[in-house]
Formats: C-alpha cells, sequence, structure tokens
C-alpha cells in the first residue's frame, strides 16, 4: 500500500520551487532585465545628459512630436473604425459578417514590413495612386499621412478585438428595450450600447495606443527618415543606435519603456473594471 | 386598444415559427399566449411589438395598420424575460429613459420627469430602490422595475415575454397576483407570454393555447381546460391520462376489449382516449368502464394519487389517477374505474 498523502493536489515541495524558480529565472532574463538595462543605459551618464538627450534635441523633440501626433491620428481613428466595426458585427445579422471579422484580424497576422511595402505600392512614385497625388501636390509617403495611415493599419484591430466579443456577450436586448421605448437609433448606440462597452473602449485605445507608439516595422518603409521631420520614437531610438549615441538612444528608449510600463498599469486597472462591469450585467 | 393578427407567417430558414396566425385581442384584455418551448409564442409577441417582421400577414391596431411602423413609434410596453435593464443606469434613470428619448417637442420636463418616474414606482412599491442599479436587485425587483420602465410612456399596449420565467417559485406567485391587480388597475391591453399553464388559467382573461406555430385553441381559462378543442390542448392543459384506443361500430375498444362508455358521432379508426386524473371514478370490482389494481398510493391535501394497473390491456398499462380521500385505497386494491367526463380525439401520436 502506498501512504496517502496528505493533500493529493499539490505536487512534491522539490517540483513546485523547480517550476517557480524556472518562471522566476524566465521572466527576471527576458522581460525584467531588459527594462532595467534601458533605464541603466539612458542614466549611464547621469541625469543631466539624460535630460539633454531625451528633451534637450530638437531631433528628439520633433520625434517625439511626430510619435505623439501620428498616435493620436490613428488612435482616433481606430475608436472610430473599431467600434463601428464592432457594432455592425456583433448587433446585426448581414451576408460576408465572417469575411468582415477575417479582414479585422489582417493586420494581426500581416508582418508590419508587408504593411508598410502596401502603402508603398499605393501611394510611391511609381504606385498605383502616386502620380496622380504627385500632380497635385498631396504628399502621402515620407511624410506625416503615410507613417499615420500605416500605424492605423496596424493598430486597426485592438479596439474592435476588445469590444466585438464584449458586445456579443451582451445580447441585442437592451438595444431592443431602448428601441421600443421610443429611442432611435442614434440615441440607443449612445444611451446605451457605448456607455455598456465604455471600459471595454478604454482598454482598447489603451492597447491601441501603446501599439501605435512603439510601431516599427511598417513606419520604418513608408517614413524615409527625414531626420528631425519624419523620424518617429522608435525609428530615432535605432538612428541613434546605429550611430553609437547610446545615451541618446536609451534615453529615448527609456521614454517608450516608461510608456509601456504606464499601459501595463492602466491595464491592469482597466480590467478590473471590466469584469466589474461585465459581472453587473448578469441577469 | 384593440390588436388584430391577420394570416400571419414568419419562416427562419425552414422552420415555420409561425404558420398562418389569426387572432383578435380586444381593448382592456389580459391574453395569455401559451404554448410549449417552440411554438411561436414569443415570436408572435415580438412581431406585435415589432421586434420582428413577418414574412407575410398583417398586424392592425384599432384598424390601423401597425406594420408601417417601427417598434418605436408603435407605442408598445415590452417586458423582456430577463429584464435587459439598462445595467449602466439607476434604477429611475432606467424608467425615466422612455421620457428622455422623446422628441424635443414633446418631452416633458425635468421636474414632470422626476414625478411620473416618482409615480411609477410608487405603483411598482419600489420607490426606495430609485438609486440603486440594477445588479444590487433581485429578480422579482428586478422584473417589476422593467414593467415600471415599460409603462413610463404610456404604452396603449403591454407586452410580457415570459415575464416570471427566471424567478423562483414564491416569487412568481407574488408578481401573478400583483400583475393581475395591476392590470386591473390601469387596464392597458394586456399580453404575456408563458409555457406555465398555471400562471395563464390563474393572471388571463382569455388563453391563446399555441403548439408548431398555431393557435390550436382560444378561449376563457375554463374553456381550454374543460373543453380542449385538441388532443394537444387537453394533453398540454391538466393532467390527463390518455390511453390509445380503437373506434369501430359505435364501440370504444382499449386493448381488444370494448369499453362501457358512449362512441357516438365518433370517427373511426385509431384513437386517443382522454381522462382528467380527478374525473375517473373508483367503483367496485367488476364494474366500471376499465378495471385495475392499485400499485402505488401518495396521500397528501385534499387528494389521494393513485398509481393503477390496468388489466386487460396487453402488457401492462399505468395510469395515475387522483381520487377524494373519503374512500381510501391500498395498495393491492382491485378496483373498478369509470371516467366521468372524457374526450376522444380521432389519430394516435
Amino acid at each position: 500500500m502506498n501512504s496517502v498523502r496528505a493533500d493529493s493536489r499539490t505536487e512534491p515541495r522539490i517540483v513546485r520551487i523547480l517550476i517557480i524558480a524556472i518562471a522566476l529565472i524566465f521572466l527576471t532574463v527576458f522581460v525584467a532585465l531588459p527594462l532595467v538595462v534601458v533605464f541603466a543605459q539612458a542614466f549611464s551618464k547621469g541625469l543631466g545628459a539624460y535630460f539633454a538627450a531625451a528633451l534637450g534635441e530638437p531631433e528628439a523633440l520633433s520625434a517625439i512630436r511626430l510619435t505623439l501626433l501620428t498616435a493620436a491620428i490613428s488612435v482616433s481613428l481606430n475608436l472610430v473604425f473599431g467600434v463601428i466595426a464592432a457594432w455592425a458585427v456583433s448587433k446585426f445579422e448581414f451576408r460576408g459578417k465572417t469575411l468582415l471579422i477575417t479582414l479585422i484580424d489582417l493586420p494581426f497576422s500581416v508582418s508590419p514590413v508587408i504593411s508598410g511595402l502596401v502603402y508603398v505600392l499605393l501611394f510611391g512614385a511609381q504606385g498605383y495612386w502616386g502620380p496622380w497625388l504627385q500632380s497635385h501636390n498631396i504628399y502621402i509617403l515620407f511624410a506625416l499621412p503615410g507613417i499615420a495611415l500605416a500605424t492605423t493599419f496596424v493598430t486597426f484591430p485592438f479596439v474592435a478585438r476588445a469590444l466585438i466579443p464584449l458586445m456579443q456577450e451582451q445580447g441585442t436586448q437592451e438595444e431592443e428595450a431602448a428601441i421600443s421605448l421610443g429611442a432611435s437609433g442614434l440615441q440607443t448606440f449612445f444611451r446605451v450600447t457605448l456607455p455598456n462597452v465604455k471600459w471595454g473602449v478604454l482598454y482598447g485605445v489603451l492597447l491601441c495606443n501603446a501599439r501605435a507608439m512603439g510601431e516599427f516595422g511598417a513606419v520604418s518603409v513608408v517614413s524615409g527618415h527625414i531626420r528631425g521631420e519624419t523620424n518617429t520614437m522608435p525609428l530615432l531610438v535605432e538612428i541613434l543606435y546605429n550611430e553609437y549615441q547610446f545615451v541618446s538612444s536609451f534615453a529615448i528608449a527609456s521614454l517608450l519603456a516608461m510608456l509601456a510600463l504606464i499601459t501595463l498599469i492602466a491595464k491592469t486597472i482597466l480590467e478590473r473594471n471590466l469584469d466589474e462591469g461585465q459581472l453587473s450585467g448578469g441577469d | 386598444m384593440a390588436i388584430e393578427v391577420k394570416n400571419l407567417v414568419k419562416k427562419f430558414g425552414t422552420f415555420a415559427a409561425l404558420d398562418h396566425v389569426d387572432l383578435r385581442v380586444g381593448d382592456g384584455e389580459l391574453l395569455a399566449l401559451l404554448g410549449p418551448s417552440g411554438s411561436g409564442k414569443t415570436t408572435l409577441l415580438r412581431i406585435i411589438a415589432g421586434l420582428d417582421w413577418p414574412d407575410s400577414g398583417e398586424v392592425s391596431f384599432d384598424g390601423h395598420d401597425a406594420l408601417a411602423h417601427g417598434a418605436g413609434e408603435r407605442n408598445v410596453g415590452f417586458v423582456f424575460q430577463h429584464y435587459a435593464l439598462f445595467r449602466h443606469m439607476t434604477v429611475f434613470e432606467n424608467v425615466a429613459f422612455g421620457l428622455r428619448v422623446q422628441p424635443r417637442a414633446v418631452r416633458k420636463d425635468e421636474a414632470a420627469i422626476r414625478a411620473r418616474v416618482k409615480e411609477l414606482l410608487d405603483l411598482v412599491q419600489l420607490d426606495w430602490l430609485s438609486d440603486r442599479y440594477p445588479s444590487q436587485l433581485s429578480g422579482g425587483q428586478r422584473q417589476r422595475i422593467a414593467l415600471a420602465r415599460a409603462l413610463a410612456i404610456e404604452p396603449r399596449i403591454l407586452l410580457l415575454d415570459e415575464p416570471f420565467g427566471a424567478l423562483d417559485a414564491k416569487v412568481r406567485k407574488e408578481l401573478r397576483q400583483w400583475l393581475r391587480s395591476l392590470h386591473s388597475e390601469i387596464h392597458v391591453t394586456s399580453i404575456f407570454v408563458t409555457h406555465d399553464q398555471e400562471e395563464a388559467l390563474e393572471v388571463a382573461n382569455r388563453v391563446v393555447v399555441m403548439d408548431k406555430g398555431r393557435i390550436e385553441q382560444v378561449g376563457t381559462p375554463s374553456d381550454v381546460y374543460d373543453n380542449p378543442a385538441t388532443a394537444f390542448v387537453h394533453g398540454f392543459i391538466g393532467e390527463s391520462i390518455v390511453l390509445p384506443v380503437d373506434v369501430s361500430e359505435g364501440c370504444v375498444r382499449l386493448g381488444g376489449r370494448t369499453l362501457n362508455i358512449a362512441a357516438d358521432g365518433l370517427e373511426t379508426g385509431a384513437s386517443r382516449l382522454f381522462i382528467r386524473r380527478h374525473d375517473m371514478q373508483v367503483e367496485p370490482p367488476g364494474t366500471g368502464a376499465l378495471q385495475g389494481a392499485v400499485r402505488h398510493v401518495r396521500t397528501f391535501g385534499p387528494i389521494q394519487r393513485a398509481e393503477v394497473a390496468l388489466s386487460a390491456v396487453q402488457g401492462e398499462t399505468l395510469i395515475e389517477i387522483d381520487a377524494p380521500r373519503d374512500r381510501p385505497l391500498k395498495v393491492g386494491d382491485v378496483i373498478g374505474l369509470h371516467p366521468r367526463r372524457f374526450r376522444i380525439f380521432a389519430g394516435q401520436e
């Protein structure tokens, strides 16, 4: 007869310690350490050098400005498109719905570099619309519009993906109730549908923003790397690094890393709210 | 407001949810749509509300075509099975919703809205909950708030989809009585859907029994209980004993043996004999239409429920009868049974 263990669910002590240790080592080496290194490098020449590099250089400031502007544009666009797409997919039945859901996911499955190249093919000098645009003095590629477009494309799924499961779970009964009480479609949307998913919207916007500010591949293809004009923060990090300006490079990188940390904290708070919001919805 | 439904057809794919349905509802009626799930009762209700659209047929309110208007223009109060309260609004705002979304030209001012909501919350006796959120209420409270919200727009018609379906038995019973008294107070034409016969018979003035997208019978509660029009209604409403019989030459035969009951005017052929449990009268052995042996007796309240094995039937057929307690039955007793009332419907399942 084997002796019966006190609690049959628990693994032997040694196994538990081993598993936890592996997880901790992995997280330290692959997640925590790089983050520490970024900040250590950025501050390696002292606070003065850090702030001079991060906020004193016109090139850095221009990159920060461009990144913020790009993120603002693409997040607003994706907020509108994402909410509309999620609304359509989750509250209505129509032909081609599956196709639409697949299309929403497309940016996730395509390499960002390809996404950028698509815009070069469309708007470039040899592209489909390039010559026409050029003759009308409209500049998309190697300028803000191109960067914003590429970023918007890459970050499109975030808002829609955050909302679709939430809206599907909530169903259409509250909307039906609103309609039968005399509300118009718009009133129903703004007074019932949207408030019900507000935490989901914020969650999607948060992730969308983080990705928009950090996007490298697609932006790198369409940006043209014009110093002080079309370099976003991630692009500038790479350029400075390649020029051996480690303090400057890591100073900018540390700003991005800080954004990531803030995003993480906000995400945790939002997720808690999201769970509560969903709980209170049950019947 | 009188409602008239004519020749309504609604299909979901190949499934006919409503199969040529005709119905008239008089002004101020409290009508129950009763049927098993999939009988089309909810679909009918949703079409009347404007939440679904028929494939063909007519719906009119007081002679005016209702299908020409969307749900919002029909002035119909709809109460959902799962309440569908707006989860991000307080009870007060839920009830006020219908008043707040009115076009500016007819919208009441804030003071009037507050007064009206207060009045409705008083009506459903929940004014003390006005600052709570739906998630903080019990099921019965939510249902009453849902009703107050539907009444806020002063609907001409009140439609309730399984209003008590998600509640426990005790709350159900309370709300039933409450709904009936509320109806006699405000007297708005009301239709409610239910699969619970007791609920339909207890609350409604008239009951519409539906099955497979068709209306089987429309009548007062006592009508549908005492004079079921079809085999389905007899089987669905009340507890029935159903026995397969053969009708030929003016005789009713069960398992080859002629039963001592009248068969005048019946169609010849395989049929079913329906008897209410309490309509089966216990007789001395050897008399009555049927013979059997008592297998099991349970006694509760004013009745004793006995399981009886009918003899002279191939194999063994067990039936349950409800007998008064004045003559106690014992397991093993051989008894005669006589149906005081019965119905025979042609055809077998």
